[in-house]
């Protein structure tokens, strides 16, 4: 390693050298456009196209929601190491996002939001920007208001155990796209789930106070837990042709993660009741009530995305 | 609290001794060398550096809320992309600098409290608002554009650990401040309403990012003293000069104006003229009267003072898991064991 004191930064003394050539030098030059540029993305053979899509839909707004949801800690965290974690974790999710809304954009074009003819909005903006909540397929854990630090540790633990259990299966997808999408989002969710643990036994076991919130936060979340698990059709079907997982095979191997993380904590699994599905009025809602993935939200959904797609909104036409 | 502690000197062989010191610290700065944290140094240095580095440090941390605010309407995933990781890199710039500070002696959690009591201040940049996102793409340009012409001399400053922090941190800004110019960009590219945008933000930051600077040579009183030690190697207005160089061209790439009539390119100087910025606003905005000086103070405050039972929760578990482990070591509890067992 060179003597940094004599390191004399000459080539950094201005501030704009080369600011207005696009040498390849940067991540982010006015290319790298498509975040699927150069990947094959033709369905598998047997696989119906809408079915991918709306699955790829289902898997990419459960990370696009939670992201905007931690992003919301960004300056406000207790201190400056978790800011950073948590950015990253809002980074990593964004990223699984963007994938998949541009994988689903991809199988089936006929699910992206139309615009005015010449709009240059990409394909996995308008699918971000330009639906609205019913719209949406996320569970309905990651919509719900962030709460307190607690409450948002709780989150991150049952969200990313349940997601690393899943995406973990989906890199056999016999989707290629699917399943290198799943190898990468595998080691990001890795962390997310060591970060929550490792917080979930330090709140339950610090003070009284942040075992109090935390046992709080996880009461709070339980109702929400076992939608996680619930087949919705699309995922039945992504399943069959085989470049889906269904949630409810991987319900036993998440419980036993989560049930070691509160013995360790000496943290009871809550007595809370599953928040009931709603059914809606018209004839194509599913008998049984709907739920995140039915498009069926609580009041928070809707309140989120208006602040996420305010400006794209006023903006149809815009290029970012 | 005062931020460092005061030196105990005794007149005679401790003032004889301090002479010495002194002049192999003058030989240091004479040779271009770097003071490090072992080193002597003399008070009135420290306690200068102190106060630099924690108010820059502090001025990375204010500076991720200006930002932070538009992070959850950024319009496409790319933006939100973009804007996240930069906010999360002045976050990191932060934890450098404090840490830079701590060498210094003083801790991050005495520092924040400074600044959260208002006796340290940040850049005053950030007590102004961000209206638009556009706002996004100028404050990458010219605000971290002044930032780096400030900063990048300061790679070379006389303090190590301040020095090493800013060779890295001047290496993200001037990422940051490409990607700031690339949404302009891409703005003027697309609809007149979005140009519109960026004209506004244009117009609403050239002002403030002059102020970046500091006030003119004439009134800034450290300038001297801090250029003689090595902390600071241009003077304010050498480094606006620069600043407004080379920032015409770009808006002229741009197509954006830069709201200064009286900017205009001196042939006999082989440099641009400008106008002066209002130091009676820059004076009021550092006195705390600013648009958003008493919340950007209070949003810092509320996170701090919220997060205060995460961090002693955290405290807490380090000392018991400490406690529990060493019960199972046969009894030894030393003070020894114990550190050991915490860093695990």
């Amino acid at each position: 390693m060179p003597d940094v004191r004599t390191h004399e930064p000459d080539d950094h003394d201005n501030a704009y050298a080369g600011l207005l050539v696009n040498d390849t030098h940067w991540a982010f030059g006015t290319d790298f456009e498509d975040p699927l540029a150069g990947v094959d993305t033709t369905v598998p053979d047997g696989v119906d196209p809408a079915t991918l899509a709306a699955y790829c839909l289902m898997l990419g707004d459960d990370a696009l929601v939670l992201s905007q949801r931690l992003a919301e800690w960004c300056s406000n965290a207790p201190d400056l190491e978790e800011d950073i974690a948590l950015s990253n974790i809002a980074l990593d999710l964004l990223g699984q996002a963007r994938l998949l809304l541009a994988r689903a954009a991809a199988a089936d074009g006929s699910q992206v939001p139309a615009l005015p003819d010449g709009s240059p909005v990409p394909d996995e903006d308008r699918l971000a920007f330009f639906r609205d909540a019913p719209q949406f397929r996320n569970v309905r854990l990651v919509e719900v208001p962030g709460g307190d630090f607690a409450q948002t540790v709780v989150r991150i633990l049952l969200f990313s155990s349940w997601r690393l259990a899943l995406l973990d299966r989906l890199t056999r997808s016999r989707d290629g796209v699917l399943a290198a999408v799943a190898a990468k989002a595998v080691k990001e969710l890795t962390y997310h789930r060591d970060f929550a643990g490792r917080w979930f036994l330090t709140l339950a076991r610090g003070t009284d106070e942040s075992r109090r919130r935390l046992v709080a936060g996880l009461d709070a979340l339980w109702p929400l837990w076992s939608e996680l698990f619930e087949t919705h059709d699309v995922e039945r079907a992504a399943a069959r042709s085989g470049i889906g997982v269904d949630p409810a095979d991987v319900a036993a191997d998440v419980e036993a993660v989560l049930d070691q993380v509160l013995a360790a904590s000496g943290v009871d699994r809550p007595a809370v009741a599953p928040l009931a599905a709603v059914q809606g009025d018209g004839a194509a809602q599913p008998a049984h009530g709907r739920k995140g993935r039915d498009g069926g939200h609580t009041e928070a959904l809707g309140a989120l995305l208006a602040e996420m797609q305010v400006v794209a909104r006023a903006h149809p036409g815009g290029q970012w | 609290m005062p931020a460092v502690a005061e030196p105990e000197l005794e007149p005679g062989a401790e003032a004889q001794l301090e002479t010495q010191l002194e002049a192999q610290f003058e030989a240091t700065i004479g040779r271009k060398d770097r003071i490090e944290p072992r080193d002597w140094m003399p008070e009135a240095y420290r306690r200068t550096l102190v106060r630099q580095v924690a108010q820059h440090a502090h001025s990375e941390i204010i500076g991720m809320q200006p930002e932070g605010a538009w992070i959850g309407r950024a319009p496409s995933l790319r933006r939100k992309a973009i804007l996240l990781a930069k906010v999360q890199d002045e976050a990191g710039h932060g934890l450098y600098l404090y840490s830079a500070a701590e060498t210094l002696g003083v801790s991050r959690q005495e520092l924040t409290e400074m600044l959260i009591s208002g006796r340290q201040k940040y850049s005053s940049i950030f007590n102004y608002p961000t209206l638009s996102y556009a706002d996004m793409g100028t404050i990458g340009w010219l605000v971290d554009g002044a930032a780096i012409c400030n900063q990048v001399p300061l790679c070379r400053t006389s303090f190590g650990p301040y020095g090493r922090a800013m060779i890295r941190i001047c290496k993200e800004e001037s990422f940051h401040q490409r990607q700031g110019y690339e949404l302009l960009m891409t703005m003027m590219r697309g609809t007149d309403e979005q140009r519109a945008m960026v004209q506004e933000s244009v117009d609403r930051f050239w002002w403030p990012s002059l102020m970046m600077f500091g006030p003119p040579d004439d009134e800034s009183p450290n300038t001297a003293r801090s250029m003689a030690w090595g902390v600071k190697t241009h003077t304010n207005d050498e480094l606006r000069q620069r600043f407004v160089d080379m920032t015409v061209p770009q808006a002229k790439a741009l197509g954006v104006t830069l709201p200064d009539p009286g900017l205009v390119w001196n042939e006999e100087r082989g440099a641009h003229d400008f106008g002066q910025p209002d130091w009676d606003e820059f004076w009021e905005v550092v006195k705390g009267n600013g648009p958003c000086n008493a919340q950007r103070v209070a949003h810092r405050k509320k996170a701090w003072d919220d997060g205060a039972w995460v961090r002693e929760a955290a405290l807490a578990f380090a000392a018991g898991d400490c406690r529990d482990t060493s019960g199972d070591t046969s009894g030894d509890t030393s003070g020894e064991t114990s550190n050991e067992t915490r860093t695990v």
